[in-house]
């Protein structure tokens, strides 16, 4: 026996233990059941709830399971006269102050103290005085409280502080006057907040926008996967007579834990917004009619058979699922065309002949808690990413150290060793800075490819302490955010930080905007690849040059222009412009209205079977769960039918499944990932520019078609537009001040806005969010732009 | 000796007679028969007829929305949607029991922690149209309305027992 292992005896029965290990936890692996309210398997230990209580043999008194180390030769009955009265007693306790709710409780049918009161309580409580009465909290629209029922097992307040990484939550008061809250009044805005919600075994903390709708065992489950993140979390749906009611998390170690986002929870709200499409639209002498489907299919075909493949251009959003995606681009090519793109927000392509197969995270999901050294360059980690984040922080507790170049600052939930805030052409430099620094420390001659880059640029201190932590480091990585692979100079960024990474010994990935961006290089929705990655002969446009030099006829596939892409006022002047344009969405938007000749209603992914490719190449298939409101129709079966229509070959599966499988054949079976990038020379600082430069990311509620529709998270802090932010020193050099709106000219594009001033934006730098209406009227996310002020 | 006995007992119609005085006594005795619809036969305050939704004294609907009637009813007969209403309560938007799968078992009765829902003493109803036998939410109210008082004088006298 090893001398890791232990003995102990529980009701008889002889169990092997790891030394150190808390009896509940060897326990719960035999499956014994001990009742519990406070101790979760993810969250520290607090034996403060004492429903766990057993008897051991030689202790005097009986000790809480899951606060007491196994020892060699322990002897421990669960169920023993002792355990089952101190167990009837703290069960006697607790609901003492318990309301007697149940039937309007939303817990109920799934509560785990009305469970073990069924187990452990008496019929009749002895209780004759008044019951306590606590004050709820409003904590925000995601999360609603009935603080009456809390049994102060403090699993929220652990959450906030150990996963979160936000401290929220707490308890104030002892004994009877202890209260769960805020510790100021405000409401609770950390990425994976309404994970209490699950972790809370009472129903003192529920979700808000499913309140009073369902009940637990009136629900049907189904197991699928989160569209918003690269992370493809594992999530289960709930669905109540065909509608979606709410989202929980499914348990994978590999990926998620046991979380999920607030955005992946709560996104399936926009299903049931207002302006779901329920027919097939189309647009006759300027005004919309509903059609069936044969008409609108044929209408689409026959429309877009009239014109050259040159002039067809399709846009796919980055959220498609797998088989979408590679029916689209089968379609496209089918016709002809190689114009089909799903970077909808990147500007900088000058490279992509050299991108990896897929935006590979370079590891595995798991492996990001084992790092000791991070760089992310470009990335507002914790809205991008919210899992991520948590598995960051995980690394940063075991003694990580997480560096960011950012061109603005950004919060994150745990502590960075470092962060340089540039502006984004400063920022190039910074990563230059970093680069020299790496080269002078492995004391390698700078490659010629970056010879006129890294020329005159001597590193800041900042930026050889980043050089140094990632050199010296066990595990390394560099990982590339949204806002790298949407700026102006994504060429360079990846230029340098491959060469970072490679003579520090880094790995070095990406972090995909969307749930599926990995699945549409692998699919072949880009201009210059075919599926599995196969080079294609001719070159298309890819997605700005599709917008800039305009085509006649256009697919948008789930893609709202106005919103999702790059540069929002040339995409829908050449919308407006097109011929024709058919928008397969399963919303219609005003704008959408404006510039499409089809609009097609589709299933989004929660009423959709199909297959989401992670970051670390996972591929996830799911099914469908709620049901389609109407005519809409899942997107490969139209896309199907199109591809008949056109009479294009090889249109006839019968199953999603088909389709996946077609695709899957076409990779090697021993693929390999590999993100390293081959320089080429010529690599030029970019000019330094006067005047003000406009920054820009997309909010963490704005970044697809569904978030952008869920009023719960609308309504929370992190979704609140606050304008134009700009540098204090620039706000008293262009004679702006905090109060009133500004005018922002860019690009002859115009919009006005408030103005809030903000030390976070550097000097030289005016940062706005993209991807949402109110700045919709401007032009790309990086450029120049001028602020003015507006007199009232 | 017993052919003899038959003969005399058919001969002289001893059966018919004994017949003949059974009915002779009833047709003296006090009368069992109810003369319906003039006249009704008496009913026990657990009468289980139509279903009614009861409301609180200040006028208040007593339905919570549990759905507990809902879970338990073995016919499923009745259909609950909720929501939350304007003041934070939790309400039903939808509540029907569909009278063609109902089969009078009184679970939902049974089930209902706020006694709202209730069978009557009614069973005297038709319906002329498809779709009249789904009692809707605001049917069920209208029925409670109408009974309150003998719902709540059979709940209270039958209360003892439970």
């Amino acid at each position: 026996m090893s001398d890791d292992l232990v003995t102990i005896e529980v009701n008889g029965k002889s169990l092997q233990a790891r030394k150190g290990a808390m009896l509940i936890e060897v326990t719960d692996q035999a499956d014994i059941k001990v009742p519990r309210f406070c101790y979760h398997k993810k969250l520290s230990v607090a034996a403060n709830c004492r429903m766990c209580l057993v008897e051991v043999e030689k202790a005097p008194k009986p000790l809480p399971a899951c606060a007491t180390p196994v020892m060699d030769g322990m002897k421990v009955y669960t169920h023993s006269k002792l355990a089952l009265e101190a167990q009837k007693g703290t069960m006697e306790f607790l609901l003492i102050n318990h309301p007697l709710d149940c039937p309007i409780c939303d817990q109920g049918g799934e509560c785990e103290l009305q469970d073990i009161a069924m187990g452990y309580g008496e019929d009749v409580s002895r209780y004759t005085d008044n019951k306590r009465v606590v004050k709820d909290k409003d904590i925000g629209p995601l999360i609603s409280t009935e603080m009456t029922r809390c049994i102060h097992c403090t699993r929220c307040v652990r959450f906030g502080e150990e996963i979160a990484g936000i401290r929220e939550l707490g308890a104030t008061g002892r004994g009877e006057h202890m209260q769960i809250g805020t510790y100021i009044a405000k409401s609770v805005d950390s990425e994976l907040s309404a994970n209490v919600i699950d972790l809370c075994p009472v129903g003192a903390l529920t979700a808000k926008p499913s309140r009073f709708e369902a009940r637990a065992w009136e629900m049907i489950q189904h197991a699928s996967v989160a569209p918003h993140d690269a992370i493809g979390s594992n999530i289960y749906i709930h669905t109540l007579r065909g509608r979606v009611v709410r989202v929980v998390p499914r348990d994978n170690e590999a990926l998620n834990e046991s979380w999920i986002s607030n955005r992946d929870r709560f996104s399936y709200e926009a299903l049931y917004s207002d302006d779901r499409l329920a027919a097939p639209m189309i647009k006759r002498n300027g005004s919309w009619q509903q059609t069936d489907w044969d008409t609108a299919l044929n209408f689409v075909a026959k429309s877009l058979r009239q014109h050259a493949p040159q002039d067809l251009g399709a846009l796919v959003a980055p959220t498609t699922t797998l088989e979408e995606m590679y029916l689209a681009q089968k379609l496209m090519r089918g016709l002809g065309s190689n114009h089909i793109d799903h970077r909808l927000r990147q500007s900088d392509f000058s490279d992509q002949d050299a991108a990896p197969l897929f935006p590979w995270l370079g590891m595995n999901i798991e492996d990001l808690d084992k790092q000791d050294a991070v760089l992310l360059a470009g990335c507002n980690i914790s809205k991008e990413q919210p899992i991520v984040t948590h598995r960051l922080r995980k690394a940063v507790l075991k003694g990580g150290r997480v560096m960011m170049v950012n061109p603005r600052r950004y919060e994150t939930p745990f502590e960075l060793s470092t962060q340089c805030v540039n502006g984004p052409q400063e920022m190039i430099r910074s990563l230059a800075g970093i680069a020299s620094a790496v080269f002078a420390y492995a004391a390698v001659e700078v490659p010629e490819s970056l010879a006129t880059l890294l020329k005159g640029v001597t590193p800041a201190e900042n930026e050889s302490a980043i050089a140094t932590e990632l050199a010296e480091a066990g595990n390394k990585a560099i990982l590339l955010g949204a806002i790298a692979q949407q700026h102006t100079d994504f060429a360079l960024i990846r230029a340098l930080c491959s060469s970072i990474a490679m003579h520090t010994g880094a790995v070095f990935g990406y972090l995909p905007e969307a749930g599926n961006s990995a699945g549409a290089w692998l699919a072949g929705v880009v201009p210059h690849r075919l599926p599995a990655g196969q080079v294609a002969e001719n070159c298309g446009a890819h997605a700005s040059a599709l917008f800039s030099k305009p085509r006649k006829a256009y697919i948008m596939y789930g893609v709202e222009a106005e919103l999702d892409c790059n540069d929002p006022a040339t995409a829908q002047q050449a919308l407006n412009e097109a011929d024709f344009v058919a928008v397969f969405s399963p919303f219609a938007s005003e704008a959408m209205r404006g510039y499409a000749d089809a609009i097609l209603p589709i299933a989004t992914y929660a009423e959709t079977s199909g297959t989401y490719v992670n970051a670390e190449g996972g591929w996830q298939s799911f099914q469908g769960a709620g049901q389609l409101p109407g005519e809409a129709r899942p997107g490969w079966k139209l896309l199907r039918v199109l591809g008949n229509q056109l009479e294009l070959p090889g249109f006839d599966y019968m199953s999603s499944t088909d389709v996946r499988d077609e695709l899957k054949q076409q990779f090697p079976a021993d693929i390999e990932f590999d993100n390293s990038v081959t320089l080429n020379g010529g690599l030029q600082m970019p000019q330094a520019t006067d005047g003000l430069m406009r920054i820009s990311d997309v909010p963490i509620y704005a970044v697809d078609n569904l978030v952008r529709r869920a009023s719960a998270l609308q309504n929370t802090t992190d979704a609140q537009f606050i304008g134009a932010c700009v540098n204090p020193q620039d706000a008293v050099r262009l004679g702006l001040t905090n109060e009133g709106a500004v005018l922002v000219k860019q690009q002859g594009h115009m919009s006005i806005m408030p103005l809030t001033l903000t030390d976070d934006v550097p000097e030289g730098c005016v940062w706005m969010s993209a991807g949402i209406s109110q700045t919709s009227e401007l032009a790309a996310g990086f450029g120049p732009v001028s602020l003015q002020k507006v007199v009232s | 000796m017993n052919a003899l006995r038959h003969f005399f007992k058919s001969f002289l119609l001893l059966e018919l007679f004994r017949g003949m005085m059974l009915t002779g006594r009833n047709l003296f005795e006090r009368k069992i028969t109810v003369q319906y619809p003039d006249e009704r036969a008496p009913q026990s305050p657990r009468f289980r007829g139509l279903h009614a939704l009861r409301r609180y004294p200040n006028g208040e609907e007593r339905c919570i929305a549990c759905k507990l009637c809902e879970a338990v009813c073995p016919a499923l007969a009745i259909t609950i949607e909720s929501q939350q209403r304007e003041d934070g309560s939790r309400r039903t938007t939808r509540y029907d029991i569909d009278l063609f799968k109902c089969i009078f078992c009184g679970f939902c009765e049974e089930a209902c922690p706020v006694d709202s829902i209730v069978e009557t003493r009614i069973f005297e109803y038709h319906f002329e149209n498809r779709g009249d036998q789904i009692m809707t939410k605001d049917k069920l109210l209208a029925v409670g309305d109408k009974h309150e008082d003998q719902i709540a004088a059979d709940r209270a006298a039958d209360a003892a027992y439970r």
